[in-house]
């Protein structure tokens, strides 16, 4: 079943490289747009046949490599269920939107067809080496994606990207190897190595493999220090690359975290986590602050990206922090976390597809260019407005019910790290609604792009049919959270019960 | 056991004479190879010239494939480890997938060589083909050479077609070839260090004339031979001296007696230390690991880019077999005193390889500092001296040495008029004419970069992993620190290829022959396998250790 999911995608990616580019665009188009949708309904379906309560499900494993303790063991649980399906549903939004693209459409769409089943594979993969070859392949499939899609610099900015993402997984691979040698037997095996906890009291190598494993993953999140990569990416990569790169790959950091830094290193955590949430802190403060002062739309969704990384930084660090805090506390604290994933992943996602909206219509990310589009463009603003709001957390989407969780479960064990936190909503929600007012409001006023009219046409058909079922989902889930959080909860306390030991 | 057969053989001899036992069936492979070899002398004296090129292609292919055929029924048998003629040879398991991976090497490298389609009539000529003699020879060397100009498209500059006086290919390079790749098999076979040296002047010298043999420029590929003839000179007499030191140290050459004698003796340290050194940089110089590896970037840019392919694949697996068996067998005892040496030896060869690397305008140099910084990798696993290290060490030369030979069959793609376009410049765009060979030389370099799905990914794993156990971690972070910066030099080649736009009078693509196709598939289909299922591999590899 997850073996399926995660690659009918490659599949249909290696039937569709048989195809001749000549048939026309629009035969690669609309099946990758089938291939998703049939995707997001396999999700659908092992979301409804999915236990809860019954931990780890869909559990399949086969030898690999077996001298050096490597298998291919795939699963389920509540932490990467509800990612599983925002990849889906994400990567089916980004084939929606693409519709219209019209440059290189067939290696487009094998690439991203080739990335959505390592990202599928990344959140399904229960074992090390399997999950590290799905992150590094994810490096260079967006790598390819920003070079040959992008604009502005983006030789530049992918190389810059490639570099960096690179270097954090050699850390990982190191921090991975370190890990499985502690074991005994070696072995890479995520469930087994989280039953077994190698380096309980191992002191300081126990610290060098964790300090691997986190700079790593600080670095894909990415948290501060690590996201200088993140700000031109993301300006210089095409909307649907943009949308995949922070609604998917920055997610992989986080849920390396709660799947592999948390449960396989529990004391070391415990010991670390106060170092996690300052960097948390830093994150949502710096991103928040740095994103305040931007002039170029995408550039400062980038920055509200580490902002939003940030929470999910202090989340786990607080439910590291035993002191002060009861189990359910701590608990809550990862459920927001693995919410925020879920919420950042559709918000960010709807916030770069509309951004893309902007270059396409007229080549220019630059706020100040732009003014009044809410008259020529009602629907864009309307659902630009709703969305920002949505990721700035207010009551009734899906941001607020995962901040709430959150800072509700890490105030007790990081008091001061918390109400700093908090700063971060106030400066977020600040420097959206001026970039709503700057762009939306007032006198119209168009930057001037060659051959384009004098108008500034309203979202698409395709366009609409992609950007508002992602934030119908973050309404669903601001409304009724119960659907997701049933999935979440228990997996979230059996995780608490892990970093406990 | 080595030291008392001996021993009882040279008693024996005294009395009466017999012969050492010899183990026909072990040593069939190296037989097969060097009789060949022998046969390709005399093809290249009687057969008539027209015949020569079809004649010597077949045999050397035929050969390669006999050899590995009974290379591997014979493995199937699981033989134990055994020496041979009278200890100079050690036929177990390291041996044998050696020679598995020199033979598949060899075969894809005489596959490049033999290509006569991608340059008309063979990259390999014995004189200058910008002044053509008037012989008889060119009358039958047009009809030869003309079916192979009309294969190629276009490159060769009109006032060179217009003579028809295409020389044909020197098909000495055959037996050169063969010649050599005998050689290889006995030196990571070498139980004796004078058997060791004998094996690595048989595999050097058949080299340095192939290296000089090159068509286009040939100054630069003369200049080569030299430089490698020169320095490969003083790289035999070190090891020459290093024999003769350890030769005092332990009273005998062999390497199992050395080892007896560094274990736990009142001799002189100074003998030993300055043996092993002499001995050991011999070695490295041919493993072009730095800082011994200045003949590298000259003579890979230098020789036919068929036999820098081979010198790039074969010549790095065999130096690394020796060096792996002199390392684990004779100085295992003292590795204590000694590993601190070659700790540096590592991290100075992989700086070197991967900052020196980031400089390189030509493609050539380039992937010879990317092979500096692969040895420093090579040498990393050897000197773990663990059965772990060992065998991840033999899997990283077969995935090394196979996607190398393959780099080097594309970049022998890529030409002007006026050869091989080896300046990066000439890449510029190259996606855009070629996508298909853009693509494969992409998937090589990700594999070089150690991307995973590629042999480079699980031989980096199987060789950091086998570091780690051995508690190297400093070297395996500078390791990672190396491949990460190597990692972008590829990238560099990959971003012309891809994103930038192709120069106007760039060079031209040229249709691959059938050797060459047969050479890069050979070499990508198994760069993929080795990423994805590397467990067959992997366990031949482990199976045992060096017998002595």
């Amino acid at each position: 079943m997850l073996s399926l999911i995660v690659f009918l995608p490659l599949v249909a990616a290696a039937v569709l490289a048989a195809v001749p580019a000549s048939v026309g665009r629009r035969v690669f188009a609309v099946s990758w747009v089938v291939v998703a949708a049939a995707d997001l309904a396999l999700v659908v379906a092992a979301w409804i046949g999915y236990d809860p309560s019954g931990g780890m499900a869909y559990e399949q494993q086969l030898p690999w490599i077996p001298t050096a303790g490597v298998s291919y063991h795939v699963g389920i649980d509540g932490l990467s269920l509800p990612l599983v399906a925002v990849t889906a549903g994400l990567f089916l939004a980004c084939a929606i939107y693409s519709l219209r693209q019209t440059h290189r459409v067939k290696s487009f769409v094998l690439l991203f067809l080739g990335l959505q089943t390592v990202s599928q594979g990344l959140f399904t993969a229960l074992d090390l080496i399997l999950f590290f070859v799905y992150f590094d392949l994810s490096i260079v499939g967006m790598y390819f994606v920003i070079a040959r899609w992008g604009h502005g610099s983006a030789k530049r900015s992918a190389l810059t990207f490639f570099l960096y993402t690179f270097i954090g997984s050699l850390a990982l691979l190191l921090g991975f190897i370190g890990l499985s040698l502690a074991a005994q037997p070696h072995t890479f095996d995520i469930v087994a190595l989280a039953r077994a906890a190698p380096l309980a009291g191992s002191g300081a190598y126990g610290a060098l493999v964790l300090l691997a494993i986190g700079i790593g993953l600080a670095i894909k999140t990415p948290t501060v220090p690590f996201h200088t990569w993140l700000p031109p990416a993301h300006t210089d990569a095409p909307a649907a690359g943009s949308a995949i790169l922070a609604g998917v790959l920055l997610k992989m950091g986080t849920y390396g975290f709660v799947r592999i830094a948390m449960p396989l290193l529990p004391e070391t955590w415990r010991q670390y986590a106060s170092v996690v949430v300052v960097v948390g802190v830093l994150s949502v403060l710096y991103g928040a602050l740095v994103a305040l002062a931007q002039e170029d739309f995408k550039r400062m969704i980038a920055y509200t990206s580490v902002n939003h990384m940030g929470y999910i930084i202090l989340a786990v660090g607080a439910a590291g922090i035993l002191a002060g805090s009861d189990e359910q506390a701590r608990s809550l604290a990862v459920t927001g976390a693995v919410t925020q994933m879920v919420s950042h992943g559709l918000l960010t996602g709807a916030l770069f597809l509309l951004a893309g909206i902007l270059y396409d219509r007229r080549d220019s990310y630059d706020m100040s260019a732009y003014s009044g589009l809410a008259g020529p463009a009602p629907v864009f603003a309307g659902v630009t407005g709703l969305v920002a709001f949505a990721s700035l957390g207010l009551p009734g989407f899906s941001g607020f019910i995962a901040e709430f969780q959150i800072f509700t479960g890490s105030l007790a064990s990081a008091t001061v790290a918390t109400a700093l936190a908090l700063l971060g909503i106030l400066i977020t929600a600040g420097l959206l609604l001026r970039a709503l007012h700057r762009v939306f409001l007032g006198s119209l006023r168009i930057p001037d792009a060659p051959g384009a009219a004098r108008d500034f046409t309203d979202l698409r058909p395709s366009e609409a049919a992609s950007i508002l079922p992602l934030l119908a989902m973050a309404i669903a889930i601001g409304v009724l959270p119960r659907f997701l959080l049933d999935v979440i909860e228990p997996a979230a306390t059996a995780l608490i019960g892990m970093v406990g030991r | 056991m080595g030291v008392t057969t001996q021993t009882g053989a040279v008693i024996l001899a005294q009395q009466s004479i017999a012969p050492p036992p010899i183990h026909y069936s072990a040593i069939a492979p190296v037989l097969i190879v060097l009789g060949a070899a022998c046969l390709a002398v005399l093809v290249e004296a009687f057969v008539p010239r027209r015949l020569r090129w079809s004649v010597q292609v077949g045999l050397s292919l035929c050969t390669l494939v006999a050899a590995g055929a009974w290379l591997v029924v014979y493995a199937r048998g699981e033989p134990m480890g055994l020496t041979t003629l009278a200890d100079t040879l050690a036929i177990d398991t390291p041996t044998l997938f050696l020679w598995g991976t020199l033979l598949v090497l060899g075969l894809a490298s005489i596959l490049l060589i033999a290509d006569r389609s991608v340059e008309p009539g063979g990259a390999f000529v014995a004189e200058s083909s910008a002044a053509p003699s008037p012989s008889p020879r060119a009358a039958s060397g047009g009809s030869t050479g003309g079916t192979a100009t009309s294969i190629a498209p276009a490159p060769t500059p009109a006032p060179a077609r217009a003579t028809a006086s295409v020389a044909e290919m020197r098909t000495e390079v055959f037996p050169l070839g063969l010649f050599s790749l005998g050689g290889m098999m006995v030196f990571c076979a070498a139980n004796d260090l004078l058997t060791m040296f004998i094996a690595l002047e048989a595999l050097s010298l058949p080299l340095y004339v192939m290296c000089g043999l090159a068509r286009r420029r040939r100054l630069l590929s003369q200049e080569a031979a030299v430089k490698y003839f020169l320095l490969g000179a003083f790289a035999s007499a070190f090891f020459l001296y290093g024999l003769a030191l350890l030769y005092g140290y332990a009273g005998s050459v062999e390497l199992s007696a050395i080892a007896d004698a560094t274990a736990g003796s009142l001799r002189s340290d100074t003998l030993l230390f300055a043996g092993l050194g002499l001995l050991v940089v011999g070695l490295l110089f041919k493993g072009s690991v730095g800082p011994f590896h200045m003949w590298t970037p000259d003579v890979y840019h230098g020789a036919p880019t068929a036999v820098t392919g081979f010198m790039a694949a074969c010549t790095k697996v065999a130096a690394f077999g020796a060096i792996l068996r002199v390392l684990h067998v004779a100085f295992e005892a003292s590795s204590w005193e000694w590993h601190w040496v070659l700790w540096t030896v590592a991290v100075v060869s992989m700086v070197i390889g991967a900052v020196l690397g980031l400089t390189q305008s030509d493609i050539k140099r380039m992937v010879a500092y990317s092979s500096i910084a692969h040895a420093g990798f090579l040498l990393i696993g050897a000197i773990t001296l663990t059965d772990e290290g060992l065998s991840a060490t033999l899997f990283y030369l077969l995935a090394y040495g196979v996607t190398t030979i393959a780099v080097f069959g594309v970049i022998s793609l890529v030409r002007t008029s006026e050869g091989e376009a080896t300046h990066l410049s000439a890449w510029s765009g190259l996606a855009k004419r070629s996508p298909l060979i853009a693509w494969v030389f992409t998937f090589l370099l990700l594999a070089l970069a150690g991307i995973p799905l590629t042999s480079g990914f699980m031989g980096k794993f199987v060789v950091f992993s086998a570091a780690l156990t051995a508690g190297m971690a400093p070297l395996v972070v500078i390791a990672l620190v190396a491949s990460a910066v190597a990692a972008f030099f590829y990238l560099r080649v990959i971003v012309l290829m891809h994103f930038n736009e192709p120069a106007p009078d760039g060079p031209t693509v040229s249709v691959p022959g059938a050797f060459t196709t047969a050479a890069i598939t050979l070499g990508v289909v198994v760069t993929l396998l080795l990423g994805v299922l590397p467990t067959p591999v992997l366990d031949w590899a482990s199976v045992g250790g060096f017998v002595s």
